[in-house]
């Protein structure tokens, strides 16, 4: 109720502005400071880095343990490359692996993704579908807890086991590689290879911009209510079921064009990049950066895939151990991640000045709760 | 001075009035309840009761400990399976969910005060209010702050706490706010699961006096172990013993009921001494 006044009150509510300012500042200096293979990089930690921030919706703000999100990117992927392979074919062409392990057909379930509108418009839609289904399945029923984490991550077994096993029409286990052009732009020349690490950036910024409304929302406070007290929130009037549907429906299409991306930036998808294990390794800049927090999740993604980069190029063997050690300390130390270090150390460097704010900014304003506390037991005592 | 002083001033009745004003149900509306059972594999916890409360009857539901009054307020609310038949305004609740049955007007609070701590005191009551609102608006940020929130922040005392994080409000002062979730949510039928559990005496009396105010044109069941509260606030009362409805009627009359007696102290006694304060 109570906005801060004055000219820091400005500063803290144009914040998202400034922030914003920099972000997009950050987003065309790259490319002047790095080379194109280590923008390439960036580029593929930014599409990494949209699977996070949905991940940071439905596990930090809605409590949903998603440890299967890359079904929704390789879904995402999957597509986009069938697109870039019949692409690549011509028209009625058929894509060079059908001809190497197949019996040179293109499949009748292949068709329709020859289309780029039919393409781009499924991308979304069909992830969002299946997570809508699946979420309402899932949530009416009250699954939840270790239980839904468990069947996220079931899912995503059965699909990369399944893709893995259709060769004739994914790839089998090489998956899809060897990609010409994107939409008509050849994938070789660096220009275009520009271009989409811009079109990642941008769309990456539009998510964070969208998880942020949705934050701020009253539909986000329901989410944080759903996630803290789901039942209680049921008397309060809501089903919680659908709180959570939206917000999972949201992650997964986050995921799925994070994954389309993923494909034309990095030139490949196979079983390897969908899997248990990726689906598990795209919590890690999550949990590390900050679950609960707007910008924890992108920038604890893009540093920690950053530094698994550097460090497995100086020490190759090394990076496991780091990461493991990465985790234990984030985990021992800074529960909420990295990004509460800075309102952390903030009220511990007041508490160490002993000024009278000594606890985080609105936790025991003027009058309040010591003070009843004080005047309970002498009313109490007065009875 | 008191800071947390709830519907002492004018001002503040005031802002309660207007709040109550809103959504006022219509006074043929009454909460009937008959042979409602709740059957725990083959422990009947809640067996054939009836009640009927109408607006402006504050009725108290005492009893010891296991005689299931907390039950019939879970059963009401679709927390737990139960037989029989539970109607407000001539709509049945039993069998519906618990969001559907606090959409037809029948709210509830909880033994330990349960209100969601990670949201400030206004966002409790804005969620609250919600439930009425359209589903678009609520991807929309508050731009200002609803006009019965604020003025059941004024009713429970607690406007000068409206951005603290509800976790941090005293015991009293949550159990307040689960009271002004109800009023935002337009409740006309309000369970209340022993309200004023650990309050001081002052505190005791100011929930009280917001409660007769509350029922005076609505339906307000009160499940409460303080004796001395219940003879300074309650118009009727219904024992529960073993799951049934040992007696009913005025303070006095249940008083002086035999059975009661027995129940409360083990073995006849004084008449006027059933529980001399609250077992809690």
């Amino acid at each position: 109720m109570n906005r801060p006044q004055g000219l820091m009150g400005q500063l803290k509510r144009s914040g998202w502005l400034v922030g914003l300012a920099v972000a997009v500042v950050a987003v065309f200096l790259a490319p002047q400071l790095l080379d194109a293979f280590r923008l390439g990089l960036v580029a593929k930690y930014l599409c990494i880095a949209m699977v996070a921030v949905g991940i940071g919706l439905a596990w930090g703000q809605g409590g949903m343990l998603v440890l299967g999100q890359g079904l929704y990117f390789g879904l995402g992927g999957y597509m986009m490359a069938m697109h870039m392979k019949l692409d690549d074919a011509g028209p009625g062409g058929v894509p060079d692996f059908m001809n190497l392990y197949g019996n040179n057909v293109v499949p009748g379930w292949w068709e329709p993704f020859r289309s780029a509108g039919f393409t781009l418009v499924a991308i979304v839609l069909l992830p969002a579908l299946f997570a809508g289904l699946l979420g309402y399945a899932v949530f009416t029923r009250r699954v939840r807890g270790a239980y839904f984490a468990i069947l996220s991550q079931a899912l995503v077994a059965a699909f990369a086991t399944w893709v893995e096993s259709q060769q004739k029409t994914t790839g089998g286990f090489n998956g899809m590689t060897n990609f010409k052009g994107w939409f008509g732009f050849a994938l070789n020349d660096p220009v275009n290879k520009r271009m989409l690490y811009y079109i990642a950036a941008f769309v990456l910024i539009a998510m964070v911009l969208i998880v942020r409304w949705l934050m701020r929302s009253r539909f986000g406070e329901l989410l944080l209510a759903v996630r803290d007290q789901e039942n209680r929130v049921r008397f309060l009037g809501y089903d919680p079921a659908w709180s959570k549907v939206i917000a999972y429906v949201v992650a997964a299409v986050f995921a799925a064009i994070g994954g389309a991306l993923f494909v034309p930036i990095v030139g490949m998808i196979n079983p390897k990049n969908v899997g248990v294990t990726p689906s598990i390794l795209f919590l890690a800049g999550v949990v590390l950066g900050g679950r609960t927090t707007l910008l924890g999740p992108v920038l604890g993604t893009i540093a920690v895939r950053w530094a698994e980069t550097g460090l497995s190029e100086a020490y190759p063997s090394l990076w496991q151990y780091f990461q493991g050690a990465l985790f234990v300390l984030v985990i021992a130390f800074l529960a909420q991640g990295a990004a509460s270090i800075g309102p952390g150390a903030k009220a511990l460097w007041r508490r160490l000045r002993g000024s009278p704010g000594a606890a985080p900014p609105g936790a025991t304003p003027p009058g309040g709760v010591p003070k009843a506390a004080e005047t309970a037991p002498a009313e109490g005592a007065a009875s | 001075m008191n800071p947390t002083r709830i519907a002492a001033d004018g001002a503040r009745a005031q802002a309660l009035d207007r709040t109550l004003e809103q959504g006022k149900p219509s006074e043929q509306d009454y909460l009937e309840v008959l042979d409602l059972t709740v059957d725990f594999d083959g422990f009947k916890a809640v067996d054939g009761v009836k009640l009927t409360v109408t607006p402006g009857d504050l009725r108290f539901l005492i009893g010891p400990n296991g005689a299931g009054k907390t039950t019939i307020i879970d059963a009401l609310t679709g927390l737990v399976r139960a037989t029989g038949t539970a109607q407000f305004a001539g709509r049945e609740l039993l069998g519906l969910a618990p969001h559907k049955i606090v959409r037809l007007g029948v709210g509830r609070t909880f033994q330990t005060a349960s209100v969601i701590e990670d949201l400030t005191t206004l966002q409790n009551l804005d969620v609250a209010a919600g439930l009425h609102r359209s589903a678009w608006s609520r991807f929309r940020r508050r731009r200002s702050v609803p006009e019965t929130v604020i003025e059941v922040l004024e009713t429970i005392g607690l406007t000068d706490l409206a951005d603290v994080p509800a976790g941090i409000l005293a015991h009293g002062q949550k159990q307040w706010l689960e009271i002004g979730m109800l009023l935002v949510q337009r409740a006309q039928v309000l369970l209340l699961d022993e309200p004023v559990a650990g309050m001081s005496a002052t505190e005791r009396e100011q929930t009280g006096e917001l409660l007769m105010r509350i029922g005076r044109d609505r339906v307000v069941v009160v499940v409460e172990h303080d004796m001395e509260f219940l003879r300074a606030f309650a118009d009727s009362v219904t024992v529960l013993h073993q799951g049934k409805v040992l007696a009913e009627g005025g303070v006095a009359e249940v008083q002086a009921n035999p059975a009661v007696i027995e129940v409360y102290l083990g073995a006849p006694a004084g008449a006027s001494s059933i529980g001399t304060s609250g077992k809690e």
